[in-house]
């Protein structure tokens, strides 16, 4: 009896939990789904109305922007761009990196790892108006260089996979050296298979950092032609069923890709802690 | 580092190099141009600039609004941190002892984590507008809200649209934190002590210490970075300058006041904060609080 009556309880204030969670998303939703006439009239709704394929599409395919020159398509196509290139290039050159620290009698070794994690500490945020700079002078603004690089520069998945590395047994190298292997062929047939967890769960990590970026394509896109769907949301101009629209399309990404891979995720993050 | 290592005169460079030259370009070049400005002053309309001592940094500390700033960083970390810790804890402990139903409200419970600040931030726009917005009729309701002429009300405004997201993140660590508690530790201590709430603050919660600290000085990193976008889409710092943090008020005086100098004393003074929170984000892993 007392067992059903706690079990009662922990559902009960999980349930609490969802309604916090879930019904704003919801609440937007379903306000999608009618027409910026009803919403204007009768505010925000909890049911579902007949305009869905209407809104979506007309967000989707319909010039906006301030000069009128972008599609949603297109800026779900540049989120893409910038998000795959920033996990791509972040995983390759910390993977390389982090061996190369582990693995191999380095001289200055203790400067090149500081020089390395330092970076730590000077999130992008804090460099913003000086990077802008050397963007410029680099001329790489309204260019999908100009928005991956600077993202890329961090030291945080180097740290991950340097962890990783410290893990695995000694022995492994001492047999494949054995064997005669090379470090590149020890990089490529062991290190890297024995870290594919770890490689996905960086890679997500990566992805959704750099589809959910803000302040950085907000600085670096003065030609719409390079708007990305996070930062598109706030200049974007259009009735209030295509914005309300637009910010559901927006979360769906990243949010597939977490619930799908959340096991994934968690594994990779704990293999560290 | 590893005690079998391979020994090569030039192969560790081709490792390092790629993350050694991203890293020199688009960081090294931009914080040395940070340490540039800091230190010297540019005059009113951008000819020419002379070299300025500490006299960015004594301006700053002169500045009241960025005291302003300063104070409302803090209180956005620390309640943040309280709110979304305290209800991520008390959801992980539900859904860690239910039997039926455990995956579904994980899965439902992780998904804002994913969500972008800035999507957040236009999300809560619309439950905050005088028009539409269901938050802003039930406040206004109870006590006649207003958040662009009240400090009070715009704090709300920006914690509740701060926090909402951050509860999934911490409800993620908990619940990893709770189910990596042995077993066993638990069945003995159901003998020795009846009464769950007290077992849970004399042991599970002790147990939790590692996951609360690291959680901390997330949800602090947080509030300091991540919240940019949420601020930015939200009250822009409304009314006054009151619900600026310090990140978005170097943005502000930075970009749009092209106040390099201010900007870049405001910046190294928060590399300095960073600096600090790091080193106790390294005592924690580094494992030297240990309670298990």
């Amino acid at each position: 009896m007392t067992k059903y009556i706690s079990s009662t309880i922990n559902h009960f204030i999980l349930s609490i939990g969802l309604l916090i969670m879930v019904v704003p998303i919801w609440i937007i939703f379903a306000s999608s789904t009618h027409s910026s006439l009803f919403i204007n009239t009768n505010g925000l709704q909890f049911f579902l109305g007949d305009n869905f394929i209407e809104n979506y599409s007309r967000v989707l395919f319909k010039q906006s922007g301030f000069f009128n020159e972008i599609t949603a398509l297109k800026m779900f196509f540049n989120s893409f761009v910038m998000a795959t290139g920033i996990a791509t290039l972040s995983v390759i050159t910390s993977l390389m990196a982090a061996y190369g620290l582990v693995y191999f009698k380095v001289k200055y070794a203790t400067i090149i790892f500081w020089v390395i994690f330092i970076t730590l500490l000077v999130p992008l945020e804090l460099r913003i108006m000086p990077s802008y700079i050397v963007m410029s002078k680099l001329n790489l603004v309204n260019t999908f260089a100009g928005l991956i690089l600077p993202i890329s520069a961090s030291a945080i998945a180097t740290f991950f996979f340097r962890q990783f590395y410290k893990s695995i047994p000694d022995e492994l190298l001492e047999a494949a050296k054995l064997d005669g292997t090379n470090s590149l062929r020890f990089f490529i047939d062991f290190l890297i298979p024995l870290s594919k967890t770890m490689i996905a769960a960086v890679f997500i990590f990566m992805f959704v950092f750099g589809y959910n970026q803000y302040l950085w394509p907000l600085i670096m896109t003065t030609s719409e032609q390079y708007w990305t769907v996070v930062m598109g949301l706030k200049t974007m101009y259009g009735s209030i069923s295509d914005r309300f629209a637009f910010v559901i399309m927006s979360m769906i990404p990243p949010v597939i890709i977490i619930i799908f891979l959340q096991k994934l995720f968690i594994q990779g993050i704990f293999q560290n802690k | 580092m590893k005690k079998v290592q391979f020994k090569s005169n030039y192969s560790q460079y081709f490792f390092l190099a790629p993350q050694l030259l991203i890293l020199l370009i688009f960081l090294y070049w931009p914080i040395i141009q940070t340490f540039k400005d800091a230190f010297t002053m540019q005059d009113a309309f951008g000819f020419g600039s002379q070299f300025a001592g500490f006299d960015n940094f004594l301006f700053i500390f002169s500045d009241p609004s960025y005291f302003t700033a300063f104070k409302f960083t803090i209180i956005y970390s620390f309640v943040i941190t309280l709110i979304t810790g305290s209800i991520g804890l008390l959801l992980a402990v539900q859904a860690n002892k239910v039997m039926h139903g455990k995956s579904t409200y994980k899965t439902l419970l992780i998904w804002p984590y994913a969500i972008a600040p800035a999507v957040v931030g236009v999300m809560a726009n619309y439950f905050f507008s005088e028009r539409y917005g269901l938050l802003h009729h039930l406040f206004n309701n109870l006590w006649g809200f207003n958040w662009y002429e009240n400090v009070f009300d715009a704090y709300i405004y920006v914690i509740i649209a701060g926090s909402w997201k951050q509860i999934s993140a911490n409800f993620i660590f908990f619940l990893a934190g709770l189910q990596a508690i042995q077993k066993t530790v638990i069945e003995a201590s159901i003998i020795d002590c009846k009464s769950n709430i007290r077992r849970f603050w004399t042991i599970t919660f002790p147990l939790l210490m590692p996951t609360t600290f690291f959680l901390i000085i997330i949800n602090i990193t947080y509030a300091f970075f991540d919240t940019f976008g949420i601020i930015d889409t939200t009250t822009i710092g409304a009314p006054g300058s009151e619900t600026k943090t310090l990140v978005y008020k170097a943005y502000i005086d930075g970009f749009k006041g092209l106040d390099l100098g201010s900007a870049g004393a405001q910046s190294i003074m928060m590399m300095i904060i960073v600096l600090v929170i790091t080193i106790f984000q390294f005592r924690y892993i580094e494992g030297k609080i240990h309670y298990n």
